[in-house]
Order: C-alpha cells, then sequence, then structure tokens
C-alpha cells in the first residue's frame, strides 16, 4: 500500500482548474520528483497534500486515512512536512528556537509542565536540546545556534528549513524548489543532502523543482504536470523521452 | 535583555517573600506613593500580559482595558457581599475574588478571541477596540453595579504584597510559558502562520490562547485596581486606557518581557513627574524665576508627541538593546 | 409610522455625515492598506475651523448667510485638506516601508496628539458652534418635522459625493489614484508620481471630513476637541461594513450605521447607541469580512 495516494484530486478556483485528475501513489523511502513548467499547479499539488486548500473532488490518503478536510497542523502531526518555494522560517526566532519550536509535536508533558517548572520538566526540555542539536550537527548548522534564523546564508536558510521540517519526524517529507537560487556547487551539495536525509531517515520525499538536471539526478520516479494536468510519470530516461513532456517544455 | 529563568522558581518564591515584608513595613511608606507603587505593579501585570498576545504572539489587541473591567467589577462585586473581615479571612477571600476576576475576563477573552482569529493588524486592533467599547457600554446600563455613575467598592484590601506578589506571579507564568518548547510555538504564530501552522503548530488554540491568558491577568489587575481605587466606572476602561497599556508594551519593545516592566514603571511615573516639574517655580541655580506650570497642561500633548517620534525612530522599542536571541 | 419616518430622517442626515467621514478612510486604506487612525480628528479639526474663521468672515459677510457658510466651507476644507498633506507627510511617509503596525500605533500617537494639542488650544469644553446658515421653518410633510439643517447636510453630502465620483472616474489624478489603488509598484513604474497621488488622497479626505465636522456642527452645535473619536471610530467601521476601499461602500455603510444607530437609540435604548456600531463590525467580520461591497484578498503561499 502506498504510504501517499492522490486519487483524482482536483481543485478548481473560480473557472480555473489549478489542479485536475491527479493521481499521484507514493511508497515508502521513495524518492519522487514533481516537474513541470511555470503555472502547471506543483505548488498547487503541494497545498493539496499539506492541506493548506482542500480538494474540489477527488481522494487523498495517507497511511491508509483520507487525509481531506484536515487541518494543515494535523496533517503534520501525522507525518507530512514541507519546506516553502519562498522560505518561510520563523525569522525572529534563533535558528536552535526554528527547530526546538517544532518539538511541541513530540511533548510528553503539557502546558502544566512548563509552569511547573518540575524536574521532569527539565529532563525533557534538556532532551529536546540534545535532539535539536543532534539535527543541526547533522547539517552543520549547529554553529549558528544562536544566530536569529533570519541572519544566515540563502543556502543555510534553504537547509535550515529542511532540518525543521525534518524536526516533525515525518513520514514524508516535501521540498518545494529547494534548488532555487542555488548555484552549481550548492545544487550538487543539494543532491548529495537529499539523497543522504532520505537513507538516514528512511522517509519518502516528494521534491518539486525547476532544476531538470537535478531532479533527473536523484528521483526514481518523476510525475509531470502541465496545466494541472499530469501529463506523463515514468524514470527519469522515460520522462525525459516522452515527446508530450518535450513539448510541454518547449512550450509547442 | 531576557530573564534567565534557570532558578524562576526560587526567584518567585523570594519575591513573594521580600513583597510580604515589605507589606508589613508599608505603613511607614508615604501613602501617596504607595499608591502609586500599587498602580505600578497593576499595570505591570497589564503590560506583561497584554505583551503576550501583541509581543509574543503579534495579535494586536485594543481591548485590554474591557478586560481589565471585567475583572474589577466581578471581584467588586463579589468582596462587597462580604462584611469586615479578620486579616486572615480578608486575605481568602480577596485572593478568591481576585481569580474569579480573573476566570470571568478569561471568558471574556475567549469570546474575543474566537471570532477575532481570521482577522490580522489594524482589522484585529479596531474590531479588540470594539468590543472593549462593548464591554463598557454593557456596563453602563447594569444598573445593580451603577450604571455610568460607578460602582464603590467597599475594601481596601489591595496592598503591595496582592500587587507585586501577583505582578511577581505574572511575570513569572508568562516567561515560563513563552520560554518553554512549547511556548515557542506563540513567538512562532507570530513569526509566520502559515509555517507555523505547516510545522504542526495549532496556530487557532495559541491564538485564542494568548488572548484567554492575556485576559485572565488582565482581568486580576481590574480587581487589584477595584480595591486600590475603591471607587470604578465604565468610563475608566476606555479604549484610551487599552491606548496606554498598548503603549507601554511599545515603548518595552513588544515581546520583550523585561523592557515591558520597565515601560510599564517609567509610564506610570511619568504623569506623576511631569505633575512634580509643573510645580517647579524656580529652577535650582538660576535666579530668574521660570515657573513650569505649561507642562501641567501640555504633559498628554508631550506623551503623545514622544510616542510619534519613538515610532519614527526605535519603533523596535526603548528597551530592545539586543536583537531576539534565544 | 410617522415616528419610523422621522427617524429615518434623522438617521440619513447622521448617517450622510459619517459618509463622508468613511470615504477618507476607505480611501487612505485603498491606497495606502492602514487605517488612518487620526482622521476622525481631522474631522474635528474641520468643525474648529469653521468655529474660529465664523467671527472673522462675519466682519465683511453678515452671518447667517449662504454666502458666508460657503466660505466657512470652502476655507474650512482648504485648511483641513492642507492639514491632512501635513499629517501624511511628516507622520506616515517616513514609515511607508515599515510594518503597518508601526504605522497605525504612530497614527493612534497622531490622533491622541490633535485631541491634547486640540484641548491645549481650543479649551477642553464644549463649544457652541455659530449659527452660520440661516434656518427656515420646513412645512410640516405628512406631519415630520424636518428642520432645513437636516436638508441641508443631506443636498450637501450628495453633492459632494458627485463631485468625489467626478473627481475618481473622470480627472487624470482620479486615474492615477485607482492605479495607485489597485497595484502601487505597477502605477510607480507606468510613471504615476505615488507621493503626489498619496498627498492628494488625503487632501481630499480631510477635505470631506473637514465638510462632514461642519455639517455636524451646524446639526448639533457642540464642539469639542474630543468630538472626532466616536465618529471617527463609527465611520472607520462604515467603511469596513461597505467593504474597505471601495467608495460607494463607504457612502452606504455610512448610511446604514447612522440609520440603525438612530433606530436603535430612538426604539430600544439610547445608552446603547455607542455599541451597535462595534457589533455590526464585529457580524460583518464574521459573516462577510470582505463587506458588502468589497472584494475578497488571498494571502498567497
Amino acid at each position: 500500500m502506498a504510504l501517499l495516494q492522490l486519487d483524482k484530486a482536483t481543485i478548481r478556483f473560480g473557472g480555473l482548474t489549478a489542479v485536475s485528475e491527479l493521481d499521484l501513489a507514493i511508497g515508502n523511502t521513495d524518492l519522487i520528483g514533481l516537474i513541470g513548467p511555470n503555472g502547471a499547479g506543483k505548488t498547487t499539488a503541494f497545498n493539496l497534500i499539506t492541506g493548506v486548500y482542500q480538494p474540489t473532488s477527488g481522494q487523498i490518503s495517507f497511511n491508509g486515512q483520507s487525509i481531506v478536510g484536515s487541518k494543515p497542523y494535523l496533517i503534520t502531526a501525522r507525518g507530512i512536512a514541507r519546506t516553502f518555494q519562498n522560505i518561510r522560517l520563523f525569522a525572529s526566532l534563533s535558528v536552535f528556537d526554528n527547530v526546538r519550536a517544532v518539538f511541541h509535536l513530540h511533548l510528553r508533558g503539557d502546558v502544566r509542565h512548563a509552569l511547573w517548572r518540575g524536574r521532569g520538566y527539565h529532563e525533557e526540555e534538556a532532551s529536546i536540546a540534545n535532539r535539536v542539536i543532534e539535527l543541526l550537527e547533522i547539517f552543520q548548522l549547529a554553529k549558528y545556534r544562536d544566530e536569529p534564523a533570519k541572519s544566515l546564508s540563502y543556502g543555510d536558510q534553504r537547509r535550515l528549513e529542511i532540518v525543521r521540517a525534518l524536526a516533525a519526524q515525518p513520514k514524508l517529507l516535501l521540498l518545494d524548489e529547494p534548488a532555487a537560487g542555488m548555484n552549481a556547487t550548492e545544487k550538487v551539495e543539494l543532491t548529495r543532502l537529499i539523497r543522504f536525509i532520505r537513507d538516514k531517515f528512511q522517509i519518502s520525499i516528494l521534491l518539486v523543482e525547476h532544476d531538470m538536471q537535478l531532479v533527473m539526478g536523484i528521483c526514481e520516479r518523476i510525475a509531470v504536470l502541465d496545466y494541472g494536468v499530469k501529463i506523463a510519470e515514468g524514470t527519469p530516461d522515460e520522462v525525459r523521452r516522452n515527446p508530450k513532456v518535450i513539448a510541454a517544455y518547449l512550450g509547442e | 535583555m531576557n530573564l534567565n529563568l534557570r532558578h524562576a522558581k526560587t526567584g518567585l518564591l523570594g519575591a513573594l517573600a521580600l513583597c510580604f515584608l515589605v507589606t508589613l513595613f508599608s505603613k511607614f511608606i508615604n501613602p501617596y506613593w504607595l499608591y502609586i507603587l500599587y498602580d505600578i505593579g497593576i499595570n505591570i501585570i497589564l503590560a506583561v500580559s497584554l505583551n503576550l498576545i501583541n509581543g509574543y504572539t503579534g495579535q494586536f489587541s485594543l481591548g485590554h482595558a474591557g478586560f481589565m473591567a471585567v475583572g474589577a467589577y466581578t471581584a467588586g462585586v463579589i468582596t462587597n457581599q462580604f462584611g469586615q473581615l479578620n486579616a486572615f479571612a480578608s486575605g481568602g477571600v480577596f485572593l478568591g475574588a481576585l481569580l474569579a476576576g480573573g476566570l470571568m475576563a478569561a471568558v471574556a477573552g475567549l469570546l474575543v478571541g474566537i471570532p477575532t482569529l481570521r482577522l490580522k493588524g489594524d482589522y484585529l486592533a479596531i474590531v479588540t477596540l470594539g468590543f472593549g467599547e462593548i464591554i463598557r457600554v454593557i456596563l453602563q446600563n447594569v444598573d445593580s453595579v451603577g450604571g455610568a455613575r460607578g460602582y464603590s467598592v467597599m475594601h481596601g484590601w489591595t496592598n503591595f504584597f496582592w500587587t507585586f506578589g501577583l505582578a511577581a506571579v505574572t511575570v513569572y507564568v508568562i516567561a515560563s510559558l513563552v520560554n518553554s518548547t512549547y511556548g515557542r510555538g506563540f513567538i512562532a504564530v507570530h513569526d509566520d502562520e502559515i509555517a507555523a501552522e505547516a510545522m504542526g503548530i495549532n496556530t487557532t488554540k495559541y491564538k485564542v490562547s494568548a488572548f484567554v491568558i492575556g485576559a485572565f491577568f488582565a482581568g486580576i489587575a481590574g480587581g487589584l485596581y477595584a480595591h486600590s481605587k475603591q471607587y470604578i466606572t465604565p468610563g475608566g476602561f476606555g479604549f484610551m486606557q487599552s491606548i496606554a497599556f498598548v503603549v507601554m508594551v511599545i515603548l518595552g519593545g513588544m515581546g520583550n518581557t523585561v523592557g515591558v516592566i520597565l515601560a510599564a514603571i517609567l509610564l506610570t511615573l511619568l504623569p506623576e513627574g511631569l505633575r512634580f516639574l509643573a510645580g517647579v517655580q524656580q529652577i535650582p541655580g538660576v535666579a530668574k524665576m521660570y515657573p513650569l506650570s505649561w507642562v501641567g497642561d501640555t504633559r498628554m500633548i508631550i506623551y503623545s508627541l514622544l510616542l510619534i517620534v519613538l515610532m519614527l525612530t526605535r519603533p523596535q522599542g526603548l528597551f530592545a538593546f539586543k536583537k531576539r536571541q534565544r | 409610522m410617522t415616528e419610523l419616518l422621522q427617524q429615518l430622517i434623522n438617521g440619513l442626515a447622521l448617517g450622510s455625515i459619517l459618509a463622508l467621514i468613511a470615504l477618507g478612510y476607505t480611501m487612505v486604506y485603498g491606497i495606502l492598506r492602514f487605517i488612518n487612525f487620526a482622521h476622525g480628528d481631522v474631522f474635528m479639526l474641520g468643525a474648529f475651523a469653521g468655529f474660529y474663521l465664523a467671527p472673522k468672515i462675519a466682519t465683511f459677510v453678515p452671518l447667517p448667510s449662504v454666502a458666508g457658510a460657503l466660505i466657512i466651507f470652502g476655507l474650512s476644507m482648504v485648511i483641513c485638506a492642507a492639514l491632512g498633506v501635513l499629517i501624511e507627510r511628516l507622520a506616515y511617509k517616513p514609515l511607508r516601508k515599515r510594518p503597518k503596525l508601526t504605522v497605525l500605533i504612530t497614527a493612534i500617537g497622531v490622533s491622541l496628539f490633535l485631541e491634547y494639542a486640540g484641548q491645549f488650544f481650543f479649551g477642553a469644553s464644549n463649544k457652541k458652534f455659530p449659527d452660520i446658515l440661516p434656518t427656515w421653518p420646513v412645512t410640516k410633510v405628512l406631519s415630520l418635522s424636518v428642520n432645513s439643517n437636516q436638508l441641508i447636510v443631506l443636498a450637501v453630502t450628495l453633492l459632494l459625493l458627485l463631485g468625489l465620483r467626478f473627481i475618481v472616474m473622470k480627472t487624470r489624478m482620479g486615474r492615477a489614484m485607482r492605479a495607485v489603488s489597485f497595484n502601487p509598484e505597477a502605477a510607480a513604474l507606468m510613471g504615476v508620481n505615488t507621493d503626489v497621488v498619496i498627498s492628494f488622497t488625503f487632501a481630499l479626505g480631510s477635505a470631506l471630513a473637514a465638510a462632514a465636522g461642519i455639517l455636524y456642527a451646524i446639526n448639533y452645535p457642540s464642539i469639542d476637541p474630543l468630538m472626532g473619536i466616536m465618529p471617527g471610530l463609527k465611520a472607520f467601521v462604515a467603511a469596513v461594513l461597505g467593504g474597505i476601499g471601495n467608495l460607494p461602500g463607504a457612502a452606504l455603510g455610512g448610511i446604514i450605521i447612522g440609520v440603525t444607530e438612530t433606530l436603535v437609540s430612538g426604539y430600544i435604548s439610547s445608552t446603547y447607541r455607542d455599541a451597535i456600531a462595534f457589533a455590526i463590525l464585529i457580524v460583518i467580520l464574521l459573516v462577510k469580512p470582505s463587506g458588502l461591497l468589497g472584494k475578497k484578498e488571498v494571502e498567497k503561499v
């Protein structure tokens, strides 16, 4: 059974059908790319999966349960985390706190612990701090732990956003154009990083990306959207040779 | 500037003990100054609790005086049911009345918080202002608490211990809350609601909690205020009052507890200082007479100009020396 | 029935005044996306400008007279227009790129400043507004007593609305205003001088507020430096009710608030009067936040 299953998922805004009858299945530890020309509906598809938008029709299920109608924060709690095309970090929080804020999902105690400040609270906070630092260290961000998130370089902000999403301990990670604005060296590094994340955390990754080379390089399977419709799906080689895809990109 | 919370609970207990000690000697303090001290403590509670809503959570409430009014009237009505009591009983009744006032205000906060969820920035400001005004108008129409004429509160039970003890509790609760992993969610909501929601933070719950907790402490402050002044009118809780609390939060630097406390102290003392200046006839060491009585008439103009200049030059607040880093 | 009609007429007069103030809020919001909290105080300044002008004008044009009233109207509008531009230049313009909250708080500061400065210079007590317009007894139609001043309010409001519509729809400046309101960056790129447009908007809104101030003072002839607070807030509610940024909406909202408020104070209780506008505001924001005639804005993710 697929981890995430989209079944004829459709969303219309007024007269515009942004995503039309999209079928997509993602299995455990899959690394899948979602590509398409500008305005093809890739980010809209992300927003459907994460509950920012509700589908006009069709079904979306995660782990065998429907997530249609769920609030975004509940979907995250179930195990889908994401990054944003235009980085959305918590700008006034430190690098450390950006990640720590997400750990509330895994808190055992509630507010009363925070107010009583007993030993249990301190132990839990200490263990959270350790896990945050561990994550930051994996991504070489620990040295910036007390810097405000907005003071990081662009590439570091992108990485921090990924770390923050991983802190939710997702089973599926959605990356929205992670290579946007990166230079060639950074892209090579990113490719390595995405593979590493999948192998280390044993999760599935769905990647929306403009950079064909990057997508072709790491994804096992690629779905192509054009005007909200899936026009092709297959291995990178199959997609590369598909005349419909070529037409969509070259713009007939 | 941030509170070091490592020994927060010890600090709170110490503060309470100190407040108790000061109270024992408070009869040696000039009553005029004692009442100004009460005002300071009450304003600290109001500003610090509003800071949770406006500063940390990034909402914009202009209705804090309305919550204060709910607490003031509730506590006043409750204690007025009692005659003269001994010190011990009065303390218990007073604490109960203050908590009841806080709870009623929290209910009001819930009623305000839920419908305003969809609103942001200036819309939110104006709607909370509207809620505050509605509370005021309703109080004006309740004859059993005197309507627009006002309501007499029999017992002057507010003292140094209650005022500053509860101020310490307020600071402790709000600082502990926002500094916990759970409480980072408030700031996450402030920074980016969409990202917060995507990170599993129930933004609705956080925003409503901020309103409820903030309103609770405003209600407590209202109860203290009622038993300090012993006479309350609906007009005393108008939106000009709410604006004054907002100014404290802004001056202190939104989301900066220490700064907000300092601002509450400063802004409570400022009118007294200007009043003092207005009485000066001669500047020491200067032979010529320079009566400063004009200060009295222009102090509110100065106050408003300071606010404008502050916004133009230091919108991050007077006491924000360092960027928020925790 | 007569009573109801009577209340409706009173409500229309109040509503027209609110509509004139609401237009200023809505125009500024349309262009700068912020609530000019001090707008209600410009309304107050309009009334005081009339108050102080009246004796000066009376030295060469006898008052009350139509000619004298027109001069007072015109001069007050010009004075307030200039003040509006001045306020924008000094207090708001330096903050144009700052967070909206900073600007809102500054506007609150400006509002407090105008109120306190008003109390200092004009005195805090109520003043009787002089009779600048001759009143004539209006015949009782259907046993309705219609005050001539109420008719003047309706007529002047209508004229000003038509004038505003002409400016916004038919003139170059009006076109520029609409362009900036639609998309400030694009308008600037197309050669629209946004600074001039913003100043003009403030001038226009403030002039209308001044007119409203005098109409108010003619009708309820007691003025004081804090008189702008409540009408200002209610007019803002009117602007939201009609759909903020929408000119006909602001006028409609003003009329609705004015009539509702008058009916409630006439039939239910006058002490609840001040809460009506806010109750309407809360309901409209819950049911249709974009207002009666407004468009919806969505945040892009």
